[in-house]
């Protein structure tokens, strides 16, 4: 006769191990799937971790968006599944002004204020990702004359502008070569569907992943603005001990100095 | 002509109500219909009124995100409705999981699987420690932890948007619940049948058992998905009140001797087999 207790412990351990078990490899797959940085988001969404525990997962923004630029995530495609996305080079977006699929989201996951100046909808105001030229291979850059992605950026002249230069190769032409200027690209990726060459050589990728970040201590000295940073920067004085010895004499000791212990 | 309308009534209707749904879920998508879009996890009803699923808002409070009223009002209402009508309703009557876990047990019937593994190796708890998991992993890495992995999510979008490698989900189910454990995933496993059926506890339509006219031939049982609510079959007469019940109303049309029906809650706990025909 075995114990009604002996029975309910048991039965107790089977559940947690079976939980340890399902909580590890549910974990382990949402962490492989969250760890994937170079998804798309459609304009005004949330930084990529409360964007992933806000959205649910609706798709009301792939409905609204009239070019089917927006996608939701599949099995296979190997991105958290059903969040939206898109891939410029198939189909970008088209920055269309009224946003059709930022307001119709119910949790916030779009957020409007992200994407608006003065309470009114302002697409020019979209982080989807920045755009990054290939300078290798971008044929502009060997002094073929080719501006497709400059033609097709919406923010001509400030997102994506030309810059003149001679080419020393000829001498008597000019290249013209596309510069994105990260203040103003949206990400959109306009450029990345119309570049010419086989594989895109302008491509639009998460802001995050390629945008640098300084220390503090770096300033534009001939910025006005950035020098005002000057005003309430305080002294930190360190306090690291320098050896009283010559330098000669470390050329004297024996090979023992030159050895960490 | 009637005997099949007799036998398989709530079966039509609801697999009337499944596929209709996905129509116009469909519709809204590529057709721009505004009567519903979106998808379960939460959509719009006629442009104008939010639904969401509370069980997606619950983890989504859990991972820490900002709730937006719309959200909150949407997940209310279906929280509302589901808790009026009998949790589970959600199951048998909704959900599109439902159709590929009801044919693996329809063919297990067929092929006389029943017959052969009489007891089954697992306790239907296990959907309660799911949902635990769920609301646990959403915590703990900030994303809504089921949303990731939910078959119903998954099949439920690859019919509104596309399918991908969904497939292999539904497969792994349909043969999960025809070889490995009769009724495995919806009464078993899927957290959200569990959610539903803690919430729908109190719901108001319940099926109805008369023992005195049961002849006791267990073909309710047979068919049931959750046949642990029939306890009381041929012997006491009361209503099924386990949240578990997806009030699918399989019982009631294979029952030939008039002995369960679909009825009103009984609020006062008082005995009364007439008014319930």
């Amino acid at each position: 006769m075995v114990s009604e207790r002996r029975k309910f412990i048991l039965g107790m351990a089977r559940s947690a191990g079976l939980v340890a078990l399902g909580g590890l490899v549910w974990s382990a797959y949402v962490d492989e799937v969250k760890a994937n940085k170079l998804i798309l988001r459609p304009p005004g969404a949330l930084n990529e971790d409360d964007f992933l525990s806000t959205c649910i997962k609706c798709g009301m923004c792939a409905e609204a968006c009239p070019f089917d630029t927006l996608l939701l995530a599949k099995p296979g495609d190997n991105k958290p599944l059903g969040t939206p996305y898109f891939t410029p080079r198939e189909v970008p977006c088209y920055m269309c002004e009224d946003i059709p699929c930022v307001p119709v989201c119910p949790t916030g996951a779009l957020d409007k204020d992200l994407v608006s100046t003065d309470g009114k909808l302002d697409i020019n105001k979209a982080d989807m990702g920045v755009a990054v030229v290939d300078t290798k291979n971008c044929i502009a850059f060997w002094g073929i004359q080719c501006d497709a992605c400059y033609r097709a950026c919406p923010l001509l002249d400030k997102a994506l502008y030309l810059e003149y230069e001679k080419n020393e190769r000829t001498g008597k032409h000019a290249f013209l070569k596309p510069i994105v200027d990260s203040d103003y690209c949206t990400g959109c990726g306009l450029c990345e569907h119309a570049c010419v060459t086989k594989k895109a050589t302008i491509t639009v990728v998460p802001r995050d992943v390629v945008i640098g970040k300084l220390d503090d201590h770096y300033i534009k000295g001939w910025d006005k603005a950035d020098e005002q940073r000057l005003q309430n920067a305080t002294a930190e004085t360190t306090t690291t001990e320098r050896s009283k010895r010559d330098a000669v004499d470390f050329l004297n000791d024996d090979i023992g100095g030159l050895l960490d212990d | 002509m009637t005997n099949i309308w007799a036998n398989y009534r709530f079966l039509i209707l609801r697999r009337f109500t499944q596929i209709s749904l996905m129509i116009l879920y469909v519709g809204g998508n590529y057709w721009g219909w505004n009567f519903i879009q979106g998808n379960l996890s939460s959509s719009m009803l006629f442009n104008f009124v939010p639904l969401s699923d509370p069980f997606a808002a619950l983890q989504m409070f859990a991972a820490g995100a900002v709730m937006t009223t719309n959200l909150l009002v949407g997940a209310l209402i279906i929280t509302i409705f589901y808790m009026l009508l009998g949790g589970r309703t959600f199951c048998s009557w909704v959900c599109p999981v439902n159709l590929i876990t009801d044919a693996a047990n329809f063919l297990r019937r067929k092929l006389g699987f029943n017959q052969i593994q009489k007891k089954q190796p697992a306790s239907r708890s296990i959907r309660y420690w799911m949902i635990g998991l769920s609301v646990v992993l959403s915590y703990i890495l900030g994303v809504t932890a089921f949303e990731f992995i939910s078959p119903i999510s998954i099949t439920h979008r690859a019919i509104i948007f596309g399918l991908g490698m969904g497939w292999t989900a539904m497969l792994v189910i349909f043969l999960f619940d025809l070889f490995i454990l009769k009724n495995g995933w919806c009464g078993h496993i899927c957290p959200l049948g569990g959610f539903y059926g803690t919430i729908g506890k109190v719901g108001l339509i319940r099926v109805d058992h008369d023992a005195d006219n049961c002849t006791n031939c267990m073909k309710c049982k047979e068919v049931c998905p959750e046949s642990q609510v029939l306890f009381m079959v041929n012997k006491t007469s009361e209503q099924v009140l386990d949240g578990a019940c997806t009030n699918c109303g399989r019982c009631i049309e294979v029952c030939d001797d008039d002995a369960l029906n679909f009825s009103i809650r009984k609020l006062a706990k008082e005995k009364n087999n007439e008014n319930n025909k």
